[in-house]
């Protein structure tokens, strides 16, 4: 038995020595008392690239270093529920509000949009290219049978995909019909499972542009209002536990609403798409944006 | 794309990927002996729980380390969680049933009378245990090699502990689902192969140890 408590003594000890060996935090003269912070986040924002962007100024102007964990918008706001995280950047207004009232979330800021696109084969089988309203096509596409993935993976695309159903007669996400395909998976594999399977999608626009190449997809029906993607960011309840680093979260989420910031965020993807991928709207109120 | 940061992902995948494998050797190859040549109550049973550990799905082992060391977790104090040595606990977790389920095995591949022998000769209990591992030293490689093979090629555990932070905790397979979502399938295909070649280059290695003192 001594054996065994000598080998985990040994173990523990090793563990400690490789996180002593995890990469150094950047020293700066404003050196903050706690400098590491955990942003719980969604894929898009880093499948796009542009947390890589703005994480880097962030730590260089701060001297935070912030460890960004990407995943779903449900499982984001689960790490901030829990305490996991200390700031959060998402995008399902609707799943975020109840953090707020039950004190799990303290501050929350708006800070951009993009949108939502639905998209499909050129030879567009159930007829929406067109048409003006997200509805109008999703019962088209319900009547028509044609196969539809949804992400199913309750990411912040995937509440925004089932509030949308509600408005039309069909409600595929409970009856589960067919043509009603699950994938599971983030925006990039499920947008490469509707190109192979000729199928339509819903998606963001950040990665639908970021994928074209390599799909066979078109762009078929964008720009109806309730299609916006509107992202917040906010601060976990530091009364959660004595974990939690707020000064640190606040100076993420003053960062992300600060006026140069807004404008990396406006130029973002512009060089490199043609067009804008997020819009800042620091400036605006969740009321001009129709939420 | 051959950058320094596709060089600093792929020895921080060594390093870890490496450390487990070393740390799972040194707990499964005792554990391993003594499953095998222990005579004890139950050891039928732990031999099936370390049997059915080799096929332990990492995503199970990484969701369960992963609770562990959340801040809401039991172990949430030693703050470990996305840090390099979080992935190494969950891939020691993953590895070490494979090197101690095949060392027992190993062993218990030995001739038995070949024990009575080193005993005969007047051999203390540990330099019966040297000279069975010395006999068993072909097996014994390979079983680190399984194991080694387990944690390098391992993404799901990796994924949930480590979080795949740039500069911190992305490997090369983390790296790899990464580029994948990001629609690069050539940069996504080029670092598995990198990869696979890593993988190939050090199993070369010990495939050359293995087959040299085999010829002895």
């Amino acid at each position: 038995m001594k054996r065994f408590a000598l080998l985990f003594t040994f173990l523990l000890a090793l563990s400690l020595l490789a996180s002593a060996c995890a990469p150094v935090t950047p020293v700066t003269s404003t050196a903050p008392e706690n400098p590491n912070i955990i942003l719980a986040t969604t894929t898009s924002t880093q499948d796009s690239g542009l947390l890589d962007v703005l994480v880097p100024l962030f730590e260089e102007q701060s001297g935070y270093a912030v460890q960004t964990i990407a995943v779903g918008t449900g499982a984001a706001l689960a790490m901030g529920q829990e305490g996991n995280a200390d700031v959060l950047l998402v995008h399902a207004p609707a799943a975020e509000l109840p953090l707020m009232e039950s004190g799990d979330c303290k501050d929350r800021f708006l800070v951009m949009h993009n949108d939502f696109a639905i998209v499909g084969p050129a030879s567009d089988p159930a007829g929406i290219r067109g048409k003006t309203t997200a509805t109008e096509a999703l019962a088209l596409i319900a009547e028509s049978e044609a196969t539809f993935i949804s992400r199913g993976d309750d990411s912040g695309t995937n509440k925004k995909e089932r509030a949308l159903w509600t408005d039309t007669d069909y409600s595929p996400n409970d009856t589960k019909p067919a043509w009603y395909v699950e994938s599971g998976q983030g925006m990039g594999n499920t947008l490469m499972i509707a190109s192979e399977k000729a199928a339509y999608t819903m998606t963001d626009r950040a990665t639908f542009l970021a994928n074209q190449e390599n799909l066979d997809l078109e762009i078929l029906v964008e720009g109806d209002e309730v299609l916006l993607n509107v992202y917040h960011v906010m601060t976990v309840n530091p009364e959660k536990s004595n974990a939690i680093n707020y000064t640190g979260a606040l100076a993420f989420a003053n960062f992300l609403i600060d006026p140069a910031t807004q404008d990396v965020i406006r130029e973002f993807g512009v060089e490199k798409f043609g067009q804008p991928l997020f819009f800042p709207d620091a400036d605006k109120t969740d009321a001009d944006l129709g939420l | 794309m051959f950058n320094a940061e596709v060089f600093q992902i792929t020895i921080l995948s060594l390093q870890i990927s490496a450390l487990a494998t070393g740390l799972s050797l040194f707990i499964g190859l005792p554990l391993g002996t003594w499953l095998a040549l222990g005579k004890f109550p139950g050891r039928s049973f732990l031999l099936s729980m370390v049997n059915t550990g080799m096929g332990l799905p990492p995503v199970v082992v990484g969701l369960f380390v992963a609770m562990m060391l959340w801040r809401s977790g039991p172990l949430g104090n030693l703050q470990l969680i996305y840090t390099p040595a979080a992935i190494i606990i969950a891939q020691v977790v993953i590895s070490f049933p494979v090197v101690t389920g095949l060392t027992a095995a190993a062993l218990q591949a030995l001739d038995p009378r070949l024990i009575l022998q080193l005993y005969g000769l007047g051999a203390s209990q540990m330099q019966m245990i040297w000279m069975l591992w010395k006999e068993a030293r072909l097996p014994l490689l390979a079983a680190l090699m399984a194991g080694f093979g387990s944690v390098i090629s391992e993404v799901g555990a990796s994924m949930m502990v480590g979080g795949n932070i740039r500069y911190q905790t992305r490997v090369l397979t983390t790296a790899i689902v990464l580029e994948t979502g990001k629609g690069n399938f050539d940069v996504a295909i080029a670092l598995g192969l990198l990869l696979l070649t890593i993988t190939f280059l050090v199993n070369w290695a010990l495939t050359w140890i293995q087959q040299r003192s085999a010829r002895r």
